[in-house]
């Protein structure tokens, strides 16, 4: 069962069964600060554990972020750089670090 | 508004920033499906596991260096979530929050609803898995490895909460 904010990319991969939740990405598994809707969230996974009939289900949460959408047309633009100057130097550095671990055989 | 298309818009972000390739989403033809009746136990029997991709950590123990290989390892499930963090860098910052450790990591539910007897119960351990390009890794070493773990803690069904 999984639980993701990111539809298309779940979707596309194929998963047995997915919860999806149209929220940030970032809170798969809820609003933070908000119980109620975690733990209905969970509580839809876990249904959809019994209930699903075929693999690629998808369960949309019934809630909503917020009433303002704005969110999703900012996300990946320049106006918000999805990665801070310090996390995209330690993404770089990972990725040829993962390149050098690969050529030497240790992964 | 209908949800974000998140492959077209890393796609374009990327390109603009100088990534003329675009990356390969994970994709499988065949899903692999389990009917739960097939498990033969109610899931008011079922242990219940649990993964995350949100770079969790515990507040409370010196953490060791970093290992580069980014390998799965696990975490005592009987915690109380505001004992963990996440060094999570890759979420929507502008929009939320990682704070809210529930919000990524639903220890605090699942116990509940294991004292409630909703399910039988949740792993002792639970499962941490870096957020990797590589799908050859995904696949062949940490998928496996997540595996070995919840068979060691007899897990029954799998939560992947994908940060």
């Amino acid at each position: 069962m999984t639980f993701g904010c990111a539809r298309d990319i779940v979707e596309r991969c194929g998963v047995p069964r997915f919860v999806f939740s149209d929220f940030p990405l970032g809170n798969p598994t809820g609003r933070p600060h908000d119980p109620d809707s975690q733990r209905a969230i969970v509580e839809l996974g876990l249904d959809l554990l019994v209930s699903a009939t075929g693999p690629g289900t998808t369960v949309v949460s019934p809630y909503e972020w917020n009433a303002d959408h704005s969110w999703k047309k900012r996300v990946f633009t320049k106006a918000q750089p999805f990665l801070d100057p310090g996390a995209t130097e330690t993404w770089l550095a990972r990725k040829e670090r993962y390149r050098e671990l690969r050529h030497e055989g240790k992964l | 508004m209908s949800h974000v298309r998140y492959i077209d818009k890393t796609r374009q972000y990327y390109k603009a920033e100088g990534y003329d390739r675009a990356y390969e989403w994970a994709h499988f033809d065949t899903i692999p499906f389990m009917p739960f009746a097939e498990l033969g136990k109610p899931l008011a029997q079922c242990r219940v596991g649990l993964v995350s991709s949100g770079d969790v950590v515990r507040r409370d123990v010196e953490r060791p260096p970093d290992d580069p290989r980014r390998l799965v390892y696990s975490l005592p499930a009987d915690l109380p979530v505001d004992r963990f963090q996440s060094r999570k860098a890759a979420y929507d910052r502008y929009a939320t929050t990682l704070e809210d450790v529930d919000s990524f990591l639903p220890l605090t539910h699942l116990h509940r609803l294991a004292a409630e007897g909703v399910i039988g119960g949740v792993a002792a351990r639970f499962q941490v898995i870096a957020s990797e390009y590589s799908q050859r890794k995904t696949l062949t070493i940490d998928a496996p490895e997540i595996l070995r773990h919840m068979r060691e803690d007899g897990v029954d069904v799998a939560l992947l909460a994908a940060v």
